[in-house]
């Protein structure tokens, strides 16, 4: 369609769609017209909950080349009805904030700033000072002789951010270990 | 909430912390529901109420107990669903003394452990009356003999395995719990999900509920002196307002109407905290609104998952499904279980010890066999408190090398920051696992105390480990929401970079640590070496979150179900036949299918929505749903029907999925000779609890009284007006020159810290700010820390709107953008002019963050309630001053100058019984003499 036609003036427009009031599709551009929502150009959404209260809304996650695109609230899901919060309409930037972090770091002790490590000599540093730190805090019994067979050289804080499957791992492998300052924000 | 006639938020700003969930609120008021608002801060839940009663931060006792005085005091109760479903009839112990008889102290209290024994709060028995009457409370150096002489009671749990004992023809062991013990594990919160256990022998009951030693009786006495004008005297609320709140609740509870209460941190954080909730309970069991549609108290949750971490908990003193940690007082298994319930119990934790070894088959599969107890002695031991506090007073005395922190942020968001940051300076190493640069990862370089000179970068030991975390869409698995609803999200993108699921993480570290103990043979490796660690995973070796969910569910061990998902906990055994790593959840991965991931749409169901994720246990909506109908079985109405009765089909019917034996009728009444849900009346709608019933007054279970008292918060200008009692005898201090309060009660120095401050949270911003102040979108919303003043305050001590202000507290100061606005009321409170200032607690001190500003949690101190640990948060002392907070060491100083002219030292306001004079009765008490 030419955009010079006479026929695509408002005015003619308006008459010649059932918009007769102008407020409707009379008065879309061809600009507009040729505009599609980012949630439309998605290659899958996913279904989701919003990280941040315990309200638990839902959330649909719009992926385009592996990337998150969009976050919107799931109107399937009868907590929610589709709304969410300033938070949880924001948490497309959790995930894609150009501040956030995605490289290992390490402080050396007496150190003034941070270097990079790579995630398996990270992972090999904190699980050779675990063990270290266990059997340097182990305590067999207590002064009445009675057993505790656990460790106070480790301590660990956080938990209600995470899932249920996280929480599991780490309560147990903390536990064989005999660590028994775990904590999370449930106490807070 | 959707279908309550009445609300009463309290304690909670859910309009702007919950707002999503707010429009359940705003539904019921389209229907004419009534919404109440009562806060210290007039907020936008107090704007779309229809009254917002201001309240003096830490008071809400005295509210709650003169509703209960007007309820009982105008023959006002649910008669019917009271003598029913509570313990109101039952008989206590003639030894117990009220706080009325004790001023403001409850019989059994020791002054040398600050902690109450809770013998002298017993239900009166049969068992007791059949022996000797003259039974006085046992001192307690006779209890604790009488503790250790059951350690090997009976017959090893070797022989016990297996389908558990008949013990009738046993004596039980005496029930005896002890206070300090209790308070030293945060006993409180282990019953998650149910009640404590209850005596030996069958509760005495005078139905007339005419007895003074009834519950009813006792109650009434408690609760005489909470009256209308005690609260205009002690909370600053009118006697108008205070009638019309009691109005509303009246008129909409009953038969045909509901009312109900809602609560987040601001009832929590105090050190009676507990007891809040307690007295809300109370009240909403005499109006029957316990178990029914639009009743109960909702608890408004600020985490994802902090339901879901507590039920599978990341917490010192609790194992999976509130199962206790043990203790060096419970050596054997045998022992341990004892603590949880007697195995011939009523309710459902009666079969702790199908909970337990089920558990254990988990963890330590084929290793854990009856004949090395399920590997109880894997399972290391506590000997006293270690929740987050007391773990940092250990890292300040260097006795903790290393700390992970998963996801939180203690330098902005738990109390004392000060004290937060100096503890991890004292680490040999830390691994901060997040997705942002949180504050609790660079103290040592941009830290307030680097800024005041106190460390030094170039001084500091500790090695940092940063480990990036994976977002919510970059891993699949469960949060469980505020209403015990598990939801499933599933992966939408990798983690970039470096990052990392936590499950990744700890299944990649437990096995680093596992190969490098492979040929230990130190017994201590041993738990670590047969654990049960093998995860199917993926081509990058994460491990498969919906195994470990399917291993949380539980399967059968043997059998011709061998390897099959569990259905029910009602399926787990003591025999080593079943495995289940959290018996409240088991049910989520029934027939093998994830029901935490059902997504039938909510428009598609009913409003129960069962359809929709999983809620613990058994997919129940609305837990204790029993007593949404009457004691024959029918809705107590129409209007409010939830389950009933089928007399055709003999069996419970209804919208939720009954929490009740399916098919146990309204009138049965069971034997003696059963036990567990088998012992359960037609009638007994509390099914976790050991005698069925909902608990007006609690002789077990709380440990710092069976009923709440009113005390003043840690700090507080005002003396109790209700006891001699300043503040909770049981709460844990810390007294050290780096912790130090304000005066209280008016005593000199009190003045040099006059006002009230509360700390608050704000829609755009989520607690210490590690998931917000790193957004552009939340930190151009809400850029700048605040503190709200009323105007008078303002006009008192020169303080310009949206000029600066130095807030001093005895721990720290901090500077805050002025808002002067009349949401803040100055309350006149015994005779005096109270005024409260509001702090959001988002900020901190750093330089990675969108915005960052002064932490407000610097100014609190660490005083904790003594039932569940929690820090008093809510509340504190301070002064305010115009102009911004000195920099450098001169910060130190302002702080220290104000320290001196109130006198502080670490025994200011830690005096655990207030009167000397009263140390001698509590002295008395406590040696049994009259």
């Amino acid at each position: 369609m030419s955009r010079f036609s006479p026929l695509e003036w408002p005015v003619f427009r308006q008459f010649r769609t059932a918009d007769s009031t102008g407020r409707s599709s009379a008065v879309v551009s061809q600009r507009t017209r040729d505009i599609t929502s980012r949630t439309e150009t998605a290659d899958r959404v996913v279904q989701s909950i919003c990280p941040y209260c315990a309200v638990g809304c839902g959330q649909k996650v719009y992926v385009k080349d592996d990337k998150v695109i969009q976050i919107e609230g799931d109107p399937d899901s009868p907590i929610s009805r589709g709304r969410l919060c300033p938070k949880g309409s924001a948490s497309e930037q959790l995930v894609n904030s150009p501040g956030r972090q995605t490289r290992v770091l390490y402080r050396a002790p007496r150190a003034t700033d941070w270097q990079e490590l790579d995630v398996d000599t990270a992972t090999d540093m904190i699980a050779d000072r675990f063990i270290k730190a266990r059997r340097r805090g182990w305590q067999d019994t207590d002064d009445q002789g009675r057993p505790l067979r656990r460790t106070m050289g480790i301590a660990s804080l956080g938990g209600a951010t995470l899932d249920n499957e996280e929480n599991y791992l780490i309560k147990k492998l903390f536990t064989a270990a005999g660590a028994v300052q775990i904590e999370n924000q449930a106490r807070i | 909430m959707a279908n309550a006639d009445c609300i009463i938020i309290q304690g909670s700003n859910m309009a702007e912390c919950h707002p999503v969930g707010f429009q359940w609120v705003t539904e019921a008021k389209a229907r004419g529901a009534k919404v109440i608002h009562v806060d210290p801060r007039f907020t936008r839940t107090s704007a779309v109420a229809d009254k917002h009663i201001p309240i003096r931060t830490g008071t809400d006792i005295v509210l709650l107990g003169a509703l209960i005085n007007y309820v009982l005091s105008n023959d006002l109760w649910f008669d019917e669903y009271v003598r029913a479903y509570t313990n109101a009839a039952n008989l206590v112990n003639e030894d117990f003394q009220d706080t009325e008889d004790l001023d403001g102290l409850f019989s059994g209290y020791s002054v040398k452990d600050n902690a109450y024994d809770m013998e002298s709060w017993s239900y009166q028995t049969t068992e007791q009356h059949d022996q000797d009457s003259d039974d006085a409370a046992e001192p307690d150096e006779s209890a604790l003999s009488t503790h250790s002489a059951y350690h090997g009671y009976g017959t090893s749990w070797d022989e016990h395995h297996g389908e558990p004992q008949d013990r009738s023809d046993e004596t039980a062991p005496e029930e005896h719990e002890e206070g300090d013990d209790e308070r030293e594990q945060a006993g409180g919160d282990k019953y998650g999900s149910g009640g404590a256990p209850v005596g030996p022998g069958v509760p005495l009951r005078d139905d007339t509920l005419q007895d003074p030693q009834t519950v009813f009786q006792i109650l009434k006495r408690h609760y005489a002196r909470y009256t209308p004008d005690m609260v205009q005297d002690a909370c600053g609320i009118s006697i108008e307002d205070f009638e019309y709140m009691a109005r509303a609740i009246i008129e909409n509870s009953g038969r045909e109407r509901t009312t109900c209460f809602a609560y987040a941190v601001g009832w929590t954080q105090h050190t009676l905290g507990a007891q809040f909730i307690r007295t809300a309970s109370i009240l909403q069991l005499l109006l029957g609104n316990m178990g029914r549609p639009g009743g109960g108290i909702m608890a408004l949750r600020g985490h994802a998952s902090i339901q879901g971490s507590t039920d599978i908990p990341t917490l010192f003193n609790l194992l999976p499904g509130y199962l206790p940690m043990p203790s060096v007082r419970t050596e054997t298994f045998t022992d341990y279980l004892d603590t949880i319930s007697a195995r011939d119990q009523k309710g459902y934790w009666a079969y702790a010890d199908a909970y337990a070894v089920s558990l254990l088959k988990a963890w330590w599969g084929d290793a854990a066999q009856a004949e090395n107890n399920w590997a109880y002695d894997y399972i290391p031991r506590l000997n006293g408190p270690h929740g987050t506090y007391q773990t940092l007073m250990n890292m300040l005395a260097d006795q903790v090398e290393g700390y992970f922190l998963l996801g939180q942020n203690p330098a902005v968001g738990s109390a004392h920051g000060r004290l937060q940051r100096m503890g991890m300076s004292h680490l040999k190493w830390l691994v901060v696992r997040d997705l942002n640069m949180i504050e609790s990862a660079t103290w040592w370089k941009d830290g307030p105390e680097i800024q005041s000179g106190e460390l030094r970068t170039e001084d500091i030991d500790t090695e940092v480990f940063f480990m990036p975390a994976a977002t919510h869409v970059e891993k699949s698995g469960t949060f469980t929401q505020t209403q015990r609803l598990l939801q499933w999200r599933h992966q939408a993108v990798n983690p970039p970079g470096d990052s990392q699921s936590e499950l990744e993480f700890f299944y990649k570290l437990g096995q680093r640590i596992r190969e490098r103990l492979a040929d230990s043979d130190d017994p201590r490796d041993r738990p670590l070496l047969d654990l049960t660690w093998d995860y199917p995973t993926d081509e990058h070796g994460d491990p498969d979150a919906e195994a470990v969910l399917a291993e949380i569910n539980g399967r059968h061990l043997t059998g011709e179900n061998a390897g099959k998902p569990l259905s029910a906990y009602t399926e787990m055994r003591s025999d080593g036949s079943t495995s289940g790593g959290c018996w409240i959840y088991t049910g989520v991965y029934a027939d093998g299918i994830n029901h935490a991931s059902d997504r039938v749409p909510g428009s598609e169901q009913d409003e129960i929505a069962s359809q929709w994720g999983w809620a613990w246990p058994a997919n129940r909506r609305i837990i204790y749903n029993r007593a949404s109908a009457d004691p024959q079985g029918r809705p107590w109405s129409e209007r409010k029907k939830l389950i009933w009765w089928d007399e055709d089909q003999e069996r419970w019917v209804g919208k939720d999925n009954p929490d009740f034996p399916i098919d146990r009728a309204p009138g049965s009444t069971p034997g003696k000779d059963k036990r567990g849900g088998d012992a359960l009346a037609g009638d007994d709608p509390f099914v976790m609890q050991a005698d069925g019933k909902g608990w007006l007054y609690a002789p077990k279970g709380l440990v710092d009284g069976p009923m709440p008292a009113h005390y003043e918060p840690q700090e507080s200008p005002v003396a109790n007006p209700l006891y001699a009692q300043q503040q909770n005898p049981t709460r844990m201090t810390f007294p050290r020159w780096d912790n130090l309060f304000a005066q209280s009660a008016g005593k000199p120095g009190t003045e040099v810290y006059p006002y009230v401050f509360t700390t608050y949270r704000l829609t755009e911003q989520h607690t210490a700010g590690g998931m917000s102040r790193w957004l552009p979108y939340l930190s151009e919303l809400q850029p700048e820390m605040f503190c709200e003043v009323s105007p008078e305050l303002a006009e008192e001590k020169g303080l310009e709107p949206y000029g600066w202000a130095t807030i001093i507290s005895p721990r720290s100061a901090i500077e805050a953008r002025v808002l002067v606005t009349d949401r803040m009321k100055p309350l006149t409170v015994r005779g005096h002019t109270v005024h409260q200032i509001g702090l959001p607690y988002h900020w901190g001190v750093g330089q990675d963050a969108v915005v960052t500003g002064d932490a407000a949690n610097d100014l609190l101190g660490i005083a904790l309630d003594p039932n569940v640990h929690i820090q008093n948060g809510k509340v504190g002392s301070c002064d305010i001053k115009p102009g911004r907070r000195p920099r450098g060491p001169e910060v130190l100083e302002l702080v220290s100058e104000y320290q001196e002219r109130a006198g502080l030292t670490p025994a200011t306001s830690n005096t655990m019984v207030t009167d000397p004079q009263r140390e001698l009765t509590a002295e008395q008490i406590e040696d049994g003499s009259p």
